[in-house]
C-alpha cells in the first residue's frame, strides 16, 4: 500500500468533507491544526480554499468510496483522450483557417463538440480489444449491442453506460448546433416530428414485451436459485431425518431408543438450521453441547443446555468441560431418566457451569472414600486447573454441581 | 377453569396439545393461520392464547399485533420449537408474557397457562438464558436508563436460577424471599425486556446469528 492509498477523507469526524481530518489522521496531528492551516492559507489569495477543493475532489473517502473526480471520470485516460481529441480538432481548425479554407466560425464549436463525443464513444468501444477486465468485458458487450437476451446486459457498469450516453449526447448536440447555426434546422423539423411520432409509437408497442422479457429473466434466475436450495434441503433431509424416521419405525418396541433417536435427530437438525457446522470452530458452549449430547446418547437422559455468552476453547476451559461432562454422567446415573439442566455462563472474567438434576440427592458425608468420581474427576480436576467445584445436595431434593473457572 | 385458544400451523401438534390439556384447562378452540387466530381469539375471549412463534403470514408476532388492536389486555404464552433467540425475543417484545418449549409436559403447560392467566410471567430456562444474554455487557453510562436497560443484581440472580432449572418456589427458598417476590422480579424483567430500547437487544440478535 502506498501512502496516498492510506490517505482518506474522514467523513465522520470532518467538519465539511473531512479533508482536514483525514490529512490530520494520516500525518498524526490534531485536526484543528490542519483546519487552522487551511483557513490561514485561504486568506492568502484563496490558496487554502482551492487546495481544500482539490483535496475533496481527489482524495477518496472512507470505507473505499471513490473520490468525486474518479467517480465522474471513471477512467482518467479516457478523459485525457477526449481532451486530446478536442485539441487536435482545434488545431485542425486553426490550420484550415490559416490556409483560408474555413467557411465560417459557425463550424468551430459543433466540430469540437462532435470530436469530444466521438472520442468518448470510440474509446468506449475499443476498451474491449485490450486485455479484458470484468468491467470492460461488460462495456464491450454493451458497445457491440450483443444479444439482448444475454444476462450480463442487465448488469452493465453504470459509469460505462454514463460515458457512452455523454458521448452520444455530445455528438448529437454538435450536429444540432451545426445545423442550427447554418439555418438548416427548419426543414428538418417536419422530419423530426415524424421520427418522434414513430419512436413514441414503437416504444408503446414494444415496452410491455420488453418489460415482460426482463421480468421473465429475473424470475427465471430466482427460480433457478430456489430450486438449487430446495435440492440441497431435500438432500439433507433425506440423509438425516428420513433415515432416522426409518430407524425409529424399526425400533418401535424400545421407547427409550426411539426417544434417544428422536433427540439426536432434533439436535442435529437444529445445528443444521442454525448454520452451525459441528467441526471447525471450537468454543466452550459448543464443547459443552457436544458433551451433553454424548451423555444423552450414552445414558438415555435429556440434558437441557442453556448458555450465556461464549469464548474460544483453551486448555483450562477444556478441563472445565471435562468436569462438566463428569457431572452430567453422575446426574444421569443417579437421577436416571429425569431431565438434567446444564447452565453455562461465560463472562469475560470467569466461566461458571451448573449441572442440576432432580434425583434423590445424597449425603456427601456418607460417600465412601473409595468412590473417586466426584472427588477426582470433578473437584480435583477443577482445582488442578485453578478452578473450583462445589456440590450442593440435599437428600430428596436433587443435586447441583457448581463449577467455576476464573479466566 | 382457565380458558385457552391454541394457535399453531401444525395440525398434529394442535391435536397433541389439545389432548394433553384436556381436563386441565378449558380449550376453546384452535387456529392454524394468523387470520383465523385473530377471529377466534376475539370471539372466544380466552384467558390465555397459546401461540406458536413461527407461522406463515407473520407468525406469532403478527397475531399479537392484530389481536391487541381489538382485544387489548389479551394474554399470550409463546410455545415454540424454535430456539432462535431473535424469534423468541421478538414475540416477547411484541407482548407475550412467557415462552416455553414444545417439549414441556401437559401438566407443566397447564400450570404455565394458569400462571399467565393470573398475570405472572413464565420464563423457561432457555428464555432466562436469552434474557441474560440480551442484557449482558456494559453500555456507555450516558446511554443507560437504569430503570429499563439494566437488570438489578436480584433480578439477575433470579434469572440465573431459572436458567439453572429451579422452580419459582425453590428459588424463593434458596434466596430466602417469598414466591410472590420471585414472581415480581420476573415480571419486572419481562417489562424491561418489552420496553427497553437497549440497542443490545437488537444488535445482540444479529451478532448471535453471526456467531452461531
Amino acid at each position: 500500500m502506498t501512502a496516498t492509498a492510506q490517505l482518506r477523507r474522514d467523513d465522520h469526524r470532518g467538519v465539511i468533507a473531512g479533508v482536514a481530518a483525514g490529512l490530520a489522521r494520516r500525518v498524526g496531528v490534531d485536526p484543528m491544526i490542519v483546519r487552522v492551516g487551511f483557513i490561514a492559507a485561504s486568506f492568502a489569495g484563496g490558496f487554502g480554499f482551492a487546495l481544500y477543493l482539490l483535496g475533496w475532489a481527489l482524495i477518496p473517502g472512507e470505507d473505499g468510496a471513490r473520490a468525486p473526480v474518479e467517480r465522474i471520470a471513471g477512467k482518467r485516460e479516457t478523459w485525457l483522450l477526449v481532451g486530446g481529441m478536442v485539441l487536435l480538432a482545434l488545431a485542425a481548425m486553426l490550420l484550415l483557417r490559416e490556409w483560408g479554407l474555413l467557411f465560417s466560425d459557425a463550424i468551430v464549436w459543433p466540430v469540437i463538440l462532435t470530436a469530444a463525443g466521438g472520442a468518448l464513444i470510440w474509446r468506449q468501444s475499443q476498451e474491449g480489444s485490450g486485455p479484458l477486465s470484468a468491467g470492460s468485458d461488460d462495456a464491450l458487450r454493451e458497445a457491440r449491442g450483443s444479444d439482448p437476451m444475454a444476462l450480463p446486459r442487465l448488469t452493465l457498469p453504470r459509469d460505462a453506460l454514463g460515458r457512452a450516453f455523454v458521448g452520444a449526447a455530445l455528438v448529437v448536440g454538435g450536429g444540432l448546433v451545426f445545423l442550427w447555426l447554418n439555418d438548416a434546422l427548419r426543414p428538418a423539423r417536419d422530419v423530426l416530428l415524424a421520427v418522434v411520432v414513430v419512436v413514441v409509437a414503437l416504444t408503446l408497442i414494444l415496452a410491455p414485451w420488453w418489460l415482460r422479457l426482463v421480468r421473465g429473466l429475473a424470475a427465471e434466475r430466482t427460480e433457478r436459485i430456489r430450486s438449487q436450495e430446495r435440492a440441497e434441503v431435500a438432500a439433507h433431509l433425506h440423509d438425516s431425518v428420513l433415515q432416522t424416521l426409518a430407524l425409529m419405525q424399526k425400533r418401535v418396541d424400545d421407547p427409550r431408543e426411539v426417544a434417544a433417536l428422536a433427540r439426536r435427530q432434533e439436535r442435529e437438525l437444529r445445528a443444521w438450521l442454525n448454520g452451525r457446522r459441528a467441526a471447525g470452530d471450537a468454543t466452550v458452549v459448543l464443547a459443552l453441547e457436544a458433551a451433553a449430547a454424548e451423555v444423552e446418547e450414552a445414558h438415555g437422559v435429556t440434558v437441557e443446555v442453556v448458555a450465556v455468552g461464549d469464548a474460544p476453547l483453551d486448555e483450562r476451559a477444556l478441563a472445565l468441560v471435562a468436569a462438566a461432562r463428569e457431572a452430567l454422567v453422575n446426574a444421569a446415573k443417579f437421577a436416571p431418566g429425569g431431565p438434567v439442566a446444564l447452565y453455562a455462563e461465560v463472562a469475560p472474567e470467569r466461566i461458571e457451569v451448573f449441572v442440576r438434576d432432580r434425583g434423590p440427592g445424597f449425603d456427601p458425608a456418607a460417600v465412601p472414600d473409595d468412590r473417586r468420581g466426584v472427588r477426582e474427576s470433578i473437584v480435583g480436576r477443577m482445582e488442578r486447573h485453578g478452578g473450583r467445584a462445589l456440590v450442593h445436595t440435599v437428600p430428596g431434593a436433587g443435586t447441583e454441581v457448581e463449577l467455576v473457572m476464573v479466566r | 377453569m382457565t380458558s385457552v385458544v391454541i394457535v399453531d400451523d401444525h395440525h398434529l401438534f394442535r391435536a397433541g396439545v389439545r389432548a394433553e390439556l384436556d381436563g386441565l384447562v378449558d380449550v376453546r378452540g384452535d387456529a392454524a393461520t394468523v387470520e383465523d387466530a385473530v377471529r377466534l381469539v376475539v370471539e372466544a375471549e380466552p384467558d390465555v392464547v397459546l401461540l406458536d412463534v413461527q407461522m406463515p403470514g407473520g407468525g406469532g408476532v403478527e397475531v399479537i399485533r392484530q389481536v391487541a388492536q381489538r382485544r387489548p389486555g389479551q394474554r399470550f404464552l409463546a410455545l415454540s420449537v424454535s430456539d432462535a433467540p431473535e424469534d423468541v425475543i421478538a414475540v416477547i417484545r411484541a407482548g407475550a408474557r412467557g415462552y416455553v418449549t414444545k417439549t414441556i409436559s401437559g401438566g407443566e403447560l397447564a400450570d404455565a397457562v394458569r400462571r399467565i392467566a393470573d398475570g405472572d410471567a413464565v420464563f423457561s430456562p432457555r428464555l432466562a438464558g436469552f434474557v441474560l444474554d440480551a442484557f449482558a455487557g456494559g453500555l456507555p453510562a450516558r446511554e443507560v436508563d437504569p430503570q429499563l436497560d439494566q437488570l438489578s443484581p436480584r433480578e439477575r440472580e433470579v434469572l440465573r436460577h431459572i436458567a439453572r432449572g429451579y422452580l419459582y418456589k425453590e428459588i424463593a427458598q434458596r434466596l430466602s424471599i417469598s414466591t410472590k417476590t420471585v414472581e415480581a422480579h420476573v415480571s419486572a424483567v419481562l417489562r424491561k425486556l418489552q420496553l427497553s430500547n437497549r440497542h443490545e437487544l437488537s444488535r445482540w440478535a444479529v451478532e448471535r446469528r453471526l456467531v452461531d
